[in-house]
């Protein structure tokens, strides 16, 4: 039996952070059932029914293996609570090609308090493609968003991850560690997107963290993104440059036009699910991606990614 | 020398036994801690629920450790403590007690484990991060072997190696690993001294350093593995540290032999593999223990009795005093069949070693080390399912007649009185209550000022010493100590293994798995769990890497997790089913407090459980709502996959718990 997907909408809608576990459930169900709750659950956190975008400020923290996102998220949700910020992290771990099952570990690296109701983690796997986020995450970070303050989805890898989780967050952190070259390479080479903060961590390494802060400020500015904030941060105590990170994070979010961004955010979702479900055939049936493009651009600002992925349904042939 | 690893309930128990031991001739003592001494907790916190006086003798503060070795005489006595993370501070109140008793620290004799890397890599008492615990380590070594000359200040350990599944040729790389780095801190710490004597000194610390080995049944290459120890030890002492005093070069080790080996089926049979692990350590002279521990024939059951550790003891002495090994000079000398298998050990030791310093050392190598140790353990259980590898009466054999060994009310073990948890919590508040406040206070900000300094002038063991004098506690000391280091979670290996290629029956059970996520709707998510302090992960690990393989999504957090974590991850997490592991003894209590937890939280997920768990227990767990329990005679673990899969997929039938708690 399917849980009711309208009446957690609701709860979130209403700020019930206990009603997120059960709409993450929900969310990642594949049933018919489940899928049908699903979009009611979404309906009812559209910025439509909320009256606006959700409040929530979505951030994508996303870096090679090893940069020590963890120890900094385990930081940054201390002094976001300490802020009275509820946070949702949703942490994505690669799964297993061969027997498609995962070893979701991020939950034990993020050290919190586990009595304190106003953070939750919820650990889920890549899903079928590489590097990229499974439609539940964005889902998911979309219904979050209603109800808690900060949202984090946390990813492994650097060119293609942070681009996938461009697509949902309203702010994207890279962090990268001291002496990581590829870093560097893929920035100069433009792999990667030009991320909205660049985190260094380890600063307590001294010489060598100062170093790697300095050379990645310079190819920022010779790609003439200079205005990028790089922050150098240690978690470890003393701890550093927590509250510049903070303020960093806050300052990018207030920079943004957040209606344009998190509408554009829904529509390519949209066609990055519906092209997920129906292939090239399903573009080229609605006359190729600018043609279905043009045809979400013409919908209500206020609809939710599934509404969006009917719309483009209903142009396929019957 | 003949010890027997003891210590359990309270201080004061604990004293009677080791008179007790004494009287028997056994010489020395050897000090087994509750968990919570071991990783820094008082009996009254949260975390030490249900492990106090478990595994060892809890002790909390000087006046602990003055009843624990009352009318024992400290001058004269060899102890050895297996103390690892609060090592400094267990010394410290050691030192402290002898002082009381009129002995100066200049004429202790003992030990102290006070192993860290093994501690992250297999056995799980750790308190704080690495770096700082390795130089809580050199501070002990700097320490000792100026002020407490006649002291082992550390024992490396290779004996967690093997019980977390490490072949010969990782057992060895890895303690000679373990001891280059340890060395290396100790240099580094005791530099030239202000009396130019920095090399003389290395010499002295170089030939202090002992090591605590396994042995396994297969006592020919076992032995061979101790010899290849010899050599490199010696060639590390000479090359690295510039050692030439052949007494200082010597390979000192003392051993408890295999215990991952014994089995729950038919435990009768762990005698005859005790007396084969024995001979490994015995049988040529150039390569023999200097201190032997048996473990008990029943500890896979639980908790061995005095009389089963008796039994332990009276193996030892048939073989020194009844048999002829000690007559002759190495047996072994000029044979061309050991000699050929100690250069191959070492061949492949020596390339695991650079594998280790390219990692940067084995502080860096934890993860690497870790992940190659679960991969091993991995194969090992492979081989024991598919029969490849015999263990009598568990994978072959396997018919018995009814054992009267076994058959008494108790099923054969000692069970600790839980009414001992409560005493000691008193115990430790009274003891708070009527101490002099002001001057603890003032010690821990002079440990903690200490501790913060980043150069680390003043050495650790000082204000610890000074700590333990005014009375402070073991939870006080590290929570200190926690504030100023921060804390740590060791990496679990399991993230590091790779996936298991498939095998028919694998290939089955995925099939299982995908038919159960169709029906759920989502992939089957376990969540595997290790409550309580209990750092014995080798279990839980190969669930959760047996879950996933077979296409599970797996939630696993390490050790050392409280009831209301586990609740509060199993609710986030919309897990279908939670796997609990427990080694310790303490299910009896912790397992109750999680299913507690979890219903508070509401959490409707059915709950298994694993570990050493005694027959007589499993009703109990079971009312109070453990779906199963396995033990390690259920060694097949697909076919736990198999019991899980049904479980849950009862339960969604059910429509208990499908989509967790709403």
């Amino acid at each position: 039996m399917s849980a009711d997907g309208a009446a957690l909408g609701e709860r979130l809608r209403a700020g019930d952070l206990q009603a997120a576990p059960a709409a993450l459930n929900l969310l990642e169900s594949t049933t018919e059932d489940d899928r049908e709750q699903s979009r009611a659950l979404l309906r009812e956190v559209s910025p439509a029914a909320l009256g606006g975008e959700a409040k929530a400020h979505v951030i994508g923290v996303t870096g090679p293996p090893g940069a020590g996102k963890s120890t900094l998220l385990s930081t940054l949700v201390r002094a976001w609570r300490h802020d009275g910020r509820t946070v949702a992290v949703l942490a994505v771990d690669p799964s297993s090609r061969l027997s498609g099952g995962s070893l979701l570990g991020d939950r034990a690296r993020l050290d919190v308090d586990p009595s304190d109701r106003g953070v939750l983690i919820r650990s889920t796997a890549a899903g079928e493609r590489p590097g990229g986020l499974a439609a539940a995450t964005r889902a998911a970070a979309q219904a979050l968003a209603a109800a808690f303050d900060v949202v984090v989805i946390e990813t492994v890898g650097v060119g293609q991850a942070e681009t996938e989780v461009a697509e949902v967050a309203d702010t994207v952190a890279v962090v990268v560690q001291p002496g990581s070259g590829d870093v560097l390479q893929f920035l100069k080479a433009g792999i990667m997107e030009i991320p909205d903060v660049l985190v260094v961590t380890k600063a307590d390494l001294g010489r060598i963290a100062t170093r790697t802060r300095r050379d990645v400020s310079a190819a920022l500015r010779s790609l003439g993104c200079g205005r990028v904030p790089v922050l150098a941060v240690s978690s470890l105590p003393p701890v550093t440059g927590i509250d510049e990170l903070v303020g960093a994070l806050d300052e990018h979010r207030g920079g943004l036009d957040l209606a344009s961004r998190r509408l554009a955010a829904r529509r390519e979702g949209a066609l990055t699910d519906f092209a997920l479900q129906y292939g090239e055939w399903g573009l080229r049936a609605l006359g190729g991606r600018r043609a279905a493009r043009s045809l979400l651009a013409e919908q209500d600002p206020g609809l939710e990614t599934p509404a969006l992925v009917e719309v483009l349904e209903r142009g396929l042939p019957r | 020398m003949m010890r027997t690893y003891a210590g359990h309930s309270t201080a004061k128990a604990s004293n009677e036994l080791f008179r007790r031991n004494l009287e028997k001739g056994q010489v020395g003592l050897s000090v087994a801690f509750d968990l919570p001494t071991q990783t820094g907790y008082d009996p009254d916190d949260e975390l030490a629920r249900g492990e106090v006086g478990k595994v060892g003798v809890p002790i909390s503060h000087r006046g602990d450790m003055a009843a624990l070795m009352e009318g024992i005489p400290l001058a004269e006595m060899n102890t050895s403590m297996t103390i690892n993370a609060t090592a400094a501070w267990l010394l410290a109140l050691y030192i402290v007690v002898a002082e009381e008793q009129g002995v100066p620290q200049e004429s202790l004799q003992g030990t102290t484990q006070n192993d860290i890397i093994k501690e992250f890599l297999a056995r799980g008492t750790y308190a704080f991060p690495p770096a700082p615990s390795m130089r809580l380590i050199a501070d002990m070594i700097a320490y000792t072997v100026e002020h407490v000359p006649r002291w082992n200040p550390i024992n490396i350990c290779s004996y967690h190696l093997q019980e977390a599944g490490a072949t010969p040729v990782q057992e060895i790389a890895y303690a000679i690993s373990n001891a280059i780095a340890v060395l290396d801190a100790a240099r580094e710490r005791i530099g030239e001294g202000p009396d130019g004597q920095g090399g003389k000194r290395m010499e002295e610390v170089f030939g202090r350093i002992s090591f605590f080995v396994n042995a396994g049944v297969r006592f020919i290459e076992e032995h061979a593995k101790l010899r290849a120890m010899a050599t490199l030890w010696e060639q590390l002492g000479r090359e690295r540290y510039g050692v030439s005093d052949p007494r200082h070069l010597r390979f000192r080790y003392g051993v408890q032999v295999n215990s991952l080996g014994l089995t729950e089926a038919q435990p009768e049979n762990n005698v005859q593999r005790i007396v084969l692990e024995t001979l490994a350590v015995t049988l040529g002279r150039d390569a023999r223990a200097r201190a032997i521990q048996l473990p008990a024939w029943n500890e896979a059951l639980g908790l061995p009795r005095p009389w089963d550790q008796q039994w332990s003891l009276r193996i030892q002495q048939v073989l020194a005093y009844e048999t002829d090994i000690l007559e002759y000079p190495d047996i072994f000398e000029g044979s061309k069949v050991m000699e050929g298998l100690v250069e191959e050990l070492l061949e492949g030791a020596r390339a695991e070693i650079a594998v280790v310093a390219e990692h940067g050392g084995a502080v860096e190598a934890v993860p690497y080390m870790k992940g190659a140790l679960v991969d091993s353990h991995r194969e090992r259980i492979r081989r024991i399912e598919s029969g490849e590898q015999v263990v009598v009466g568990q994978n072959r054999f396997t018919e018995s007649e009814v054992s009267p060994l076994t058959a008494d009310a108790e099923g054969g073990i000692l069970v600790i009185d839980p009414a001992v948890e409560a005493e000691q919590i008193d115990d430790v508040r009274r003891w708070r209550s009527e101490r002099d406040q002001g001057a603890v206070d003032e010690a821990l900000s002079a440990l903690a000022r200490a501790a913060r300094d980043e150069e680390g002038r003043e050495n650790l063991m000082i204000p610890t010493i000074a700590a333990a004098r005014a009375g402070a506690t073991t939870g006080e000391w590290a929570r200190t100590l926690r504030e100023v280091f921060g804390s740590y979670r060791a990496p679990t290996g399991v993230g590091e293994a790779a996936a298991a290629a498939g095998d028919g029956d694998l290939d089955e059970l995925r099939g299982e798995v995908g038919r159960l996520q169709e029906r759920l709707g989502r992939r089957p998510k376990i969540l595997v769990g290790k409550p309580g302090l209990d750092g014995h992960s080798n279990g839980a690990e190969q669930i959760a890497l047996r879950a996933r393989d077979s296409g599970m999504d797996v939630v696993y957090e390490g050790i050392r997790l409280t009831p209301s974590q586990i609740a509060a991850s199993a609710l986030q997490e919309g897990v279908h089913v939670i796997g609990l592991s427990i080694l310790s003894g303490s299910h009896r209590k912790l397992i109750p407090a999680v299913i507690d937890a979890l219903h508070q939280a509401g959490v409707a997920a059915p709950v298994v459980v694993g570990g050493i768990i005694p027959e007589q227990d499993v009703p109990l767990l079971e009312s109070a709502g453990v779906a199963a329990v396995y033990t390690p005679k259920d060694f097949d673990i697909n076919r736990i996959m198999r019991d899980i899969v049904a479980l849950v997929g009862s339960d969604s039938a059910n429509g208990s718990s499908s989509n967790g708690a709403a």
